[in-house]
């Protein structure tokens, strides 16, 4: 059985971004923490690291969860994808740029976690309502730009992606 | 780092969970999905000198009907229960009640027997373990027990769990003929804790029960005969004895007039869903 003390730092492997990865981290380190001082991913940004804020959120498996809430180690053998993910090279990708064109964000602090929580959402339910998007949205707190926009962003997100018309 | 360093087993077969459980003594911990307890690691409310990750042992993760009870493992997600494709026939109470559990971010790593564990006031989970009269199934390395939900809990975040011992599964008694099932809650923005949260049960001879969560220590039950007359009478006395305070998130008369008026409305929706 993999036992652990606390001052140990065994290696972490996991998938970041269809990239291989590993990196060292004691028990006690956050997944958010080792994104961003271990591997240098710092697109994940870090609020209130008590799981209320949604800006660490990532995709673990699939399923957009906050990095602050999840132990590295735990980690262990997990497809991970961050906001880094999104774009191709200089391209942003539909939902980016959908954020860009319906000013959905001002300062930018939230709007990782909220990409991967709209991320997610699409590939599984490509159909999403503005309600169903909103409750999404519920996960995250936006403190300067305001959820208006942000919907908008989304919904015409979601039209662009499964291809019907840019505008809601 | 936020959390205070502790060491960390990640077991891979329950007796491993167990050996680690009773050699980590009063300071070892349970770590499941995390949603409740990593906060308190980052806040260093708690300070465990051990962990014990279970989310890698497969017999913990599954859900499974054994006869009229419904036993869910300790490992089981709240998401993956939210998706159970039997939800909505057996457990319609669950089905109403787990959209209001965190959010669909927490949800997806976040346990059932983890927010029992964790026993908040506010909890959906734990409101309606009690309320359908489920129970826990605790173990340390060489005992089980099984505890009625209304024994184990205690008080605010205060159950009976005991050092040494973990919960296994929570059993909850599936969807009867004839009995409607209805929940309701109130809280600032959905996905926050509940300010009042109902949970209504009604039977096929009239008679019915009213659990409440979010306001006493524990939630609490009303229970009206099928021949009640007085029942706003019964719920303002209810609403009372849970002697409900004052916070920051709504007054005590708040509080009480939600478990009134909440309390009416998903009592009335219960009867009226019965099948």
């Amino acid at each position: 059985m993999p036992r652990l003390t606390k001052d140990e730092k065994p290696a972490v492997r996991f998938t970041l971004n269809g990239r291989a990865v590993s990196a060292e981290a004691p028990p006690r380190m956050l997944l958010s923490d080792l994104l961003r001082h271990e591997i240098g991913a710092t697109g994940t940004h870090v609020g209130c690291e008590h799981g209320v804020c949604g800006a660490c959120t990532v995709q673990v498996d699939g399923a957009p969860v906050r990095a602050c809430l999840m132990l590295a180690q735990q980690a262990q053998g997990c497809d991970i994808r961050t906001v880094e993910a999104l774009a191709e090279g200089p391209d942003l990708s539909p939902l980016q740029a959908a954020f860009r064109e319906h000013f959905a964000l001002q300062c930018g602090f939230c709007t990782a976690g909220i990409l991967m929580t709209f991320d997610a959402l699409f590939a599984s339910q490509p159909e999403a309502d503005e309600a169903t998007i909103r409750e999404a949205l519920s996960g995250h707190l936006c403190r300067c730009t305001g959820y208006a926009p942000i919907v908008k962003a989304a919904l015409a997100a979601r039209n662009r992606i499964k291809g019907g018309p840019i505008d809601a | 780092m936020k959390p205070a360093p502790f060491d960390y087993v990640a077991a891979t077969d329950l007796s491993e969970a167990l050996d680690a459980l009773h050699d980590g003594g009063s300071d070892a911990r349970v770590i499941a999905g995390g949603q409740s307890l990593v906060p308190m690691l980052n806040m260093r409310l708690a300070r465990p000198t051990t962990l014990v990750d279970i989310t890698r042992i497969p017999e913990l993760s599954r859900i499974e009907a054994k006869g009229d009870q419904i036993v869910i493992g300790a490992a089981v997600r709240q998401a993956t229960l939210e998706s159970w494709p039997d939800l909505a026939d057996r457990l319609p109470l669950v089905r109403a009640a787990i959209p209001w559990v965190g959010h669909t971010q927490l949800r997806n790593r976040g346990t059932v027997c983890g927010s029992v564990a964790h026993a908040d006031p506010s909890a959906e989970l734990p409101l309606c373990l009690l309320a359908l009269g489920g129970t826990v199934t605790l173990r340390r390395r060489r005992k089980t027990r099984t505890v009625a939900a209304r024994d184990f809990f205690q008080g605010m975040m205060s159950t009976d769990l005991t050092p040494g011992e973990m919960i296994t599964s929570v059993s909850i008694p599936a969807r009867k003929q004839g009995t409607g099932y209805a929940f309701r809650e109130v809280a600032r923005r959905h996905g926050d804790f509940a300010i009042v949260a109902c949970a209504a049960i009604a039977r096929p001879d009239g008679s019915s029960a009213l659990t409440v969560g979010g306001v006493a220590d524990t939630p609490q039950t009303l229970d009206l005969p099928a021949d009640t007359t007085d029942r706003d009478d019964r719920l303002n006395e209810f609403a009372w004895h849970l002697q409900a305070r004052d916070d920051l998130h709504a007054t005590a008369r708040y509080r009480r007039d939600l478990v009134r008026r909440l309390g009416r409305t998903t009592l009335k929706e219960a009867l009226s869903c019965r099948d």
